[in-house]
């Protein structure tokens, strides 16, 4: 066991001399980009919240906001519709996980809100993702939590509150910590599949 | 600067004329000349077509409500015509498809970059052009749909018909030559930082698609392609830049790549999340998982082909392995009381489908077709009995639940009716 972990070590070892030696070869590839540039790309949100932006809303804000942009696909009660999902559940509706016709949506499921916020961000509307203001955002994430009955109607969402949601299925997933998701053989996984 | 650039586009250079020399040869018309006549290239000679003998086609729907003609069925993809294919190789015209309801993007590649950032010591901003100027590797790799070969939910009636054909049911799965930089030496370009164990890789399609992946799985073997099968890669795959996640669920392989972020967590996208865990009847849900387990299938004779008469037939197939090289494949033609060694088709190659065959005589009589493989971990391609009781639930868990069965990977049996008429037997 320790043996190995010297083997591990040392090919660490010599992987980052090999690419200290191999670096001055790829000179002038590529450049670096500018804190401006990240920035307007990184849109990613962590679980924890990591990467949420100044602002805020409401569910009652984010009502006509939903009926103007998002109720044509999702249905004006997020019930889902042609195109676009089912979003919010009757909070009853987390007990189908246990049988054959699962009801699986936002509000049912998803383990963390800020993965509600994220998506809005990058993909809503339909084709214009990115057009939403933050406080739009928000307001549009409060409005879902509310229709699946998790948050109040007045309850304001922003960088701090969203993360501290507790959402139904939050401890519906295994592993349960993010540690232990990396390694699958350690894992016991066979075949493709984890117990 | 790699100093043999310059040296390579003068041979691409040369070979171009020299192929524009070899047409006027050819053509006869008018003396041998270095210049190259190109404006006397019909379209055809340009870029070649198939036999319009040849009818294979893709099957299933594009899934993009926008894009569906009116009547056409929603599928969850475009599916490979895999009764067709011979070899290992899928042409990328014929490479299944699943667009999550989304259209290609039309990437300008002049204009497209890739960023590297994060926990890194050198954040990077990379084009096409810098990448082609890395050293490249070519490697052939299988990517499949987790939902391949499910026996419910979206896409799973296929698997449960009587009729169903090795496409419908397996259909999800192609192979093809990846060529790029590996996403190991670009990570060692940035320098990744004390404490980053978690890539986020984005797309730059209308969802902005994005995967969480472990770091080590990034430095191991994935590939940030460019080319496929000798061509750029396609925009319905991810033109100008898809990550190659060799062995990983299909859902890794971002395409049209934009962005690569080093972090110290998964970050829940909604893809990995919402609607690929695997949740079970009690409740629970396996998030996270990634490597598709042994799966083999005959291709030929496989569902709705029919054997014209008694007699001779090669009985051919393709195997898989998330998990490396396949070892072993065998063949059963009496419903899995006796099995035979198939032979293994050179090349067989780690994370990529492997092509086996055995000689058979068909007497007439029914039969029961199947393949099983063993991959070179000595793990063997299970039974759907097999994987219900891996599961922990029963076989008939799996045609009745409504969601997709995850990285199912249950023995494909056929069923040859005396008439010669091929039969899908899973059920």
């Amino acid at each position: 066991m320790r043996f190995s972990k010297l083997l591990a070590a040392t090919a660490v070892l010599a992987a980052s001399a090999a690419a200290q030696a191999q670096m001055p070869s790829y000179k002038n590839v590529g450049r670096t980009p500018t804190k401006q540039q990240i920035q307007a790309w990184d849109i990613s949100i962590g679980p924890d919240g990591k990467g949420l932006p100044a602002g805020s809303g409401t569910a009652a804000q984010g009502a006509p906001i939903y009926a103007a942009k998002c109720a044509v696909c999702h249905g004006a009660d997020a019930q889902g519709g042609k195109i676009g999902p089912e979003l919010a559940a009757d909070k009853a509706a987390f007990k189908t996980l246990t049988t054959l016709k699962p009801v699986r949506v936002v509000s049912t499921y998803w383990p963390y809100a800020t993965m509600v916020w994220d998506y809005i961000n990058r993909a809503m509307p339909r084709n214009q993702g990115g057009t939403l203001t933050a406080n739009q955002v928000y307001a549009l994430t409060a409005f879902i939590l509310y229709k699946g009955s998790i948050i109040r109607e007045s309850d304001v969402m922003d960088a701090r509150a969203l993360p501290k949601v507790q959402m139904p299925n939050r401890n519906g997933f295994v592993p349960a910590r993010f540690s232990d998701i990396p390694d699958e053989h350690k894992r016991g996984c066979r075949q493709g599949i984890c117990p | 600067m790699n100093p043999n650039q310059p040296t390579r586009r003068r041979f691409l250079k040369n070979g171009a004329a020299l192929a524009g020399l070899a047409v006027g040869a050819a053509a006869g018309s008018r003396p041998a000349s270095a210049e190259p006549g190109e404006e006397r290239i019909d379209e055809l000679h340009k870029h070649g077509e198939r036999s319009h003998f040849v009818q294979s086609v893709r099957a299933g729907s594009i899934n993009n409500p926008e894009r569906r003609l009116p009547g056409e069925p929603s599928d969850v993809a475009l599916k490979t015509p895999l009764q067709d294919s011979t070899g290992i190789v899928t042409p990328a015209s014929l490479h299944y498809i699943v667009s999550h309801g989304y259209e290609p993007p039309d990437i300008d590649p002049k204009q497209h970059r890739l960023l590297i950032h994060g926990m890194v010591d050198r954040p990077l901003l990379l084009s096409l052009e810098d990448l082609q100027r890395l050293p490249s590797v070519s490697r052939f790799y299988f990517i499949e749909c987790h939902g391949n070969s499910t026996t419910a939910g979206p896409g799973g009636a296929a698997r449960r018909s009587p009729d169903a054909t090795v496409q419908q049911t397996h259909g999800m799965t192609s192979c093809s030559e990846w060529t790029g930089v590996p996403l190991s030496l670009l990570l060692k370009q940035a320098g990744v930082q004390k404490g980053a164990t978690w890539i986020i890789a984005e797309g730059a399609d209308a969802n902005k698609h994005s995967k969480s992946i472990p770091l080590g799985k990034a430095l191991d073997d994935a590939l940030v392609a460019y080319a496929q099968n000798g061509e750029p890669v396609r925009p319905e795959q991810g033109y100008p830049l898809r990550l190659v996640v060799p062995g990983w669920q299909g859902i890794n392989n971002v395409k049209w790549l934009r962005r690569i972020d080093l972090v110290d967590e998964p970050y829940m996208a909604m893809m990995e999340v919402s609607r690929y865990p695997r949740l079970l009847p009690d409740g629970k849900s396996r998030w996270f998982e990634f490597e598709m387990g042994p799966k083999s299938v005959i291709t030929r004779p496989s569902g709705g082909q029919r054997l014209p008469v008694p007699g001779f037939y090669e009985i051919s197939g393709l195997a898989w392995s998330g998990a490396g090289a396949i070892r072993k494949v065998e063949v059963s033609t009496d419903g899995g009381q006796t099995w035979k060694d198939a032979r293994l088709q050179e090349p067989v190659i780690s994370k990529a489908h492997t092509r086996f065959s055995l000689p058979w005589n068909w007497d007439g009589e029914q039969a029961l077709l199947q393949s099983r493989c063993t991959d070179e971990n000595g793990v063997v391609q299970p039974t759907l009995a097999q994987v219900a009781e891996h599961w922990g639930t029963s076989v008939d868990y799996f045609r009745e639940t409504s969601l997709i069965i995850s990285d199912l990977n249950a023995i494909q049996p056929w069923k040859i009716n005396r008439d010669g008429s091929v039969k899908n037997a899973l059920f």
